[in-house]
């Protein structure tokens, strides 16, 4: 095989929340496209980018919504920078119990950001186009793809398994699971 | 299905603790489209002239404008209406901030407020639910710190809330209604919030908001977000820095205050010191907006950052607005240091920025004059700046002279007597007035002072050039690109216009062209304060990206309202109208259309009668200003002459007036 390793693009956001004036031009945007036809409604509880915000402490914090947690974690951080004390989880993507962010407001159902891979696609992700103040930049860069992994690891693996619970356990754990991802 | 608006509106009668959800009329959108306009629409209807500002039958009304929480860019305002304490007319003031799309994804176009509750309450609206709750744990608390208590109370970090401080509580005339990073300010309709003993209204939404056509609605939304981009980038060459890009003047921004300081006037708008600004100066007020000024920030859905969070020294935080920077410092002879101070004071007791300074100058002047003596001043401090907070703490408590002069520079002069009238000589229609006393006429800001009913030069002025530019070549690069006016006679009348000679001021541009531009001036403000624009982007700068030529396609895409120009400025001329017309059936007549006295050196009686005269025949009203029968019917505003007529308003050339409300009778505070 030739030495050839895979590329992909990573597609990123990179906040600066020194620029963000906190407008939410970013989620009437976000939710205006996301509707259904397109920028038939408008709504910020859609928004998959939410700013949390806290202007009398200077809390600028454009979020973008991530895979949904079904349970609460078990830390609930809190970050200190430059003297501010950002609350817990201001920082984090997720749509999860524990907040009422990234959840559609009439169905609770999870929202996950898609950089705008609608149809059709935008060329930047319509939050950036409308961020003025360039709080929200786009940016594309080229990573090696992870390799696969190699056949002997997988039979180290397996063996394993065999040794820890016998060849006719895993077997049958191996049916059960192979007609499960089928069904 | 109702597009851009919500179709509903939120009824409160606080006397009984009673909220309705009313369904509004789609014909009256399309007749006064929203905003002031349907507010207007509702006060006519329902606040007849006999009804005191502190009245429970007075309306304090909270519009969000037509097209505000859609995506267009620095749609925001929050229209506040109701019969001013201090001028006895309607009061329009408006606010940006936050509140208004929040109101609307709420699922609401405006909060009615009737009645008076007999406790210190706050209104909660989360969508469906509408509570009225105890507010007396907030009793004597400030704006900005009742929102933030209100915020943790409720566990709601994303409600929005619009706050009175003390002066509203204690209905001080020049009591505004603090929210967001925004204001209402003007008129005193804090001062009526207060009355009905409503600390707050807070609000959160998370409903959609339709427009009808959406590509085509979003097309115009970029086109306009490109617009300012543009702008940006290319300021308009040979005007004032404050004149040359967008937004409301970039206060915050802007270290160069020489234009300010040596052409406004200091005190009780007396001192002009045109060599106040100097290396020294510059410096040490750079050093101080440096170090107290945090972030710039935005209204909802704008880029602008026409504000900025402000944190003086040993006090909280607080977020400034626009021309409030120099209002205290310049009244008080003072620096910036102590501007920023004292308005975080003032923005927490919830206080207009241009009255409060001038009034407190207002009571120095009478104090030096020694109209007002030591017995009226117990305790206060030897130094200026001191007695400015001092003068501030009594007004706000109506404490002694503050009392008196809690009802501003006119109603107190009156009060006082002895000569003080003299001496609150800066009122248009009884309110205060920009800081402003200049030398030759100008016939175009005659008529917006006379006539402007928001009293409140920058509420008018914007679209046509202030002054003249030097040279024919600069008017001509000018003129290029102004695609905004309405008419390309405007371009001429600029071309034309000459700093000396035949053709400057006073006499150009002549009384006609001065018509067409003031109409042109206040029909853009009126279209904002409908759709919920901020003057910011549309109004009040040079060159805007909103203008006449993409209004009509933002009603018809937004809100599915056929719309064309001519449609447009009917529907504007018609709520313009009714605006006047709720003022005259309230006693306003031409005496009272009038600027300061000592506005302008150079007066010139003879033009200012031909400018009066002929404005008012050019907007369809008489001599008096009373919208005539014919431009009512015209304007399909009968039910406006039928009740005129029957009060006997076309008789009356207002020598009585018809109630004497005001300072004297308000004393039961």
């Amino acid at each position: 095989m030739p030495d050839e390793k895979k590329k992909k693009i990573v597609k990123t956001i990179k906040v600066d929340v020194d620029k963000c004036n906190g407008c939410r031009a970013c989620e009437v945007a976000c939710s205006a496209l996301h509707a259904a036809p397109p920028y038939s409604s408008n709504n910020p509880a859609r928004s998959r980018i939410r700013i949390i915000r806290e202007p009398l402490k200077d809390i600028y914090v454009p979020v973008y919504a991530g895979e949904q947690a079904k349970a609460e974690c078990l830390g609930r951080d809190k970050y200190v920078i430059d003297g501010k004390e950002y609350e817990e989880c201001a920082f984090c993507r997720a749509s999860c119990p524990s907040r009422d962010l990234f959840k559609e407001p009439d169905s609770g159902l999870p929202l996950k950001c898609d950089m705008c891979e609608c149809d059709p696609t935008l060329e930047k992700p319509l939050c950036v186009q409308w961020c003025l103040v360039n709080a929200l930049t786009y940016e594309e860069r080229e990573e090696e793809a992870e390799e696969e992994p190699r056949p002997e690891d997988v039979e180290v693996s397996v063996e394993a398994l065999v040794d820890k619970y016998g060849l006719e356990k895993v077997l049958d754990t191996m049916d059960r699971l192979s007609l499960s991802k089928k069904g | 299905m109702r597009y851009a608006e919500t179709g509903y509106n939120l009824e409160i009668d606080l006397t009984r603790g009673n909220i309705e959800r009313v369904e509004t009329d789609p014909r009256d959108t399309e007749l006064y489209l929203g905003g002031l306009g349907t507010n207007a629409k509702l006060i006519w209807d329902r606040v007849p002239p006999d009804v005191e500002p502190f009245s429970p039958d007075n309306l304090l009304i909270f519009g969000a404008g037509l097209l505000c929480g859609t995506p267009a860019t620095g749609c925001n305002r929050t229209i506040v209406s109701t019969i001013s304490p201090q001028t006895q007319l309607l009061a329009f003031s408006m606010m940006g901030g936050f509140f208004a799309p929040e109101l609307k994804y709420a699922g609401y176009d405006k909060v009615v407020l009737r009645g008076k509750s007999p406790e210190l309450v706050y209104i909660w609206i989360n969508n469906d639910k509408v509570e009225i709750r105890d507010a007396a744990h907030l009793a004597g608390k400030g704006a900005v710190e009742t929102a933030e208590l209100i915020r943790q109370e409720l566990k709601e970090p994303k409600a929005q809330v619009a706050a009175i401080g003390l002066a509203g509580e204690n209905r001080v005339f020049f009591a505004s209604i603090e929210q967001g990073r925004s204001s209402a300010s003007r008129g005193g309709i804090g001062a009526v919030m207060g009355d009905k003993k409503v600390k707050a209204i807070v609000v959160r939404g998370t409903r959609d908001i339709n427009v009808s056509r959406p590509a085509e609605y979003m097309q115009l939304c970029n086109e306009v977000l490109q617009y300012i981009k543009f702008r940006n980038e290319n300021p308009i060459p040979g005007v004032m820095p404050i004149l040359a890009g967008l937004g409301s003047p970039q206060e915050m921004k802007v270290h160069d205050e020489k234009w300010h300081t040596e052409n406004f006037m200091w005190g009780n708008s007396r001192l002009r010191r045109k060599d106040f600004w100097n290396e020294e100066i510059a410096q040490a007020w750079a050093e101080t907006l440096d170090s107290m000024r945090r972030r710039l920030i935005s209204c909802y859905n704008c880029p602008m950052t026409c504000g900025a969070t402000i944190a003086p020294p040993g006090r909280s935080v607080y977020m400034m607005k626009c021309f409030s920077k120099l209002t205290y410092t310049m009244a008080a002879m003072s620096d910036l240091e102590f501007g920023l101070g004292i308005a975080q004071s003032a923005t927490e007791y919830g206080v207009d920025g241009f009255s409060a300074p001038q009034v407190m100058a207002f009571a120095l002047e009478l104090y030096e004059a020694g109209i007002l003596t030591d017995q009226d001043f117990p305790g206060m401090p030897a130094d200026n700046e001191g007695r400015f907070y001092w003068l501030l703490d009594r007004i706000v408590r109506r404490e002694g002279i503050g009392d008196l002069l809690a009802n501003g520079t006119y109603w107190a002069a009156k009060e006082i007597g002895q000569g003080a009238e003299a001496y609150a000589h800066n009122t248009i229609k009884k309110h205060e007035q920009l800081p402003l006393k200049l030398s030759m006429l100008n016939p175009i800001y005659f008529l917006m002072y006379s006539t402007g009913e928001k009293i409140n030069i920058t509420q008018i002025e914007g679209q046509f050039p202030q002054a003249p530019f030097p040279t024919r070549a600069e008017r001509e690069t000018f003129v290029k690109d102004w695609f905004q006016v309405p008419d390309d006679k405007f371009k001429q009348y600029f071309l034309d216009w000459e700093p000396r000679g035949e053709k400057s001021m006073p006499f150009y541009p002549t009384v006609q062209m001065c018509c067409d531009i003031v109409d042109w001036q206040e029909k853009m403000h009126y279209i904002d304060d409908a759709l919920g624009m901020c003057a910011g982007l549309s109004s009040f700068p040079l060159k805007p990206p909103y203008h006449i030529h993409n209004y009509p396609k933002f009603i018809s895409a937004g809100a599915g309202i056929a719309m064309d120009e001519e449609k447009l400025t009917q529907a504007v001329k018609r709520y313009r109208t009714l605006v006047r017309a709720i003022n005259i059936r309230r006693g306003m007549r031409r005496k009272d259309e009038k600027p300061p006295a000592d506005h302008w050196k150079k007066r010139f009686p003879e033009l200012e009668k031909d400018l009066l005269d002929t404005y008012y025949r050019f907007k369809g009203w008489n001599d008096e200003g009373i919208p005539t029968e014919e431009s009512l019917r015209e304007l399909g505003l009968e039910y406006v002459f039928t009740d005129l007529e029957k009060r006997g308003v076309y008789a009356d050339s207002g020598d009585t007036p018809p109630q004497g409300t005001g300072a004297q009778n308000e004393k039961e505070v």
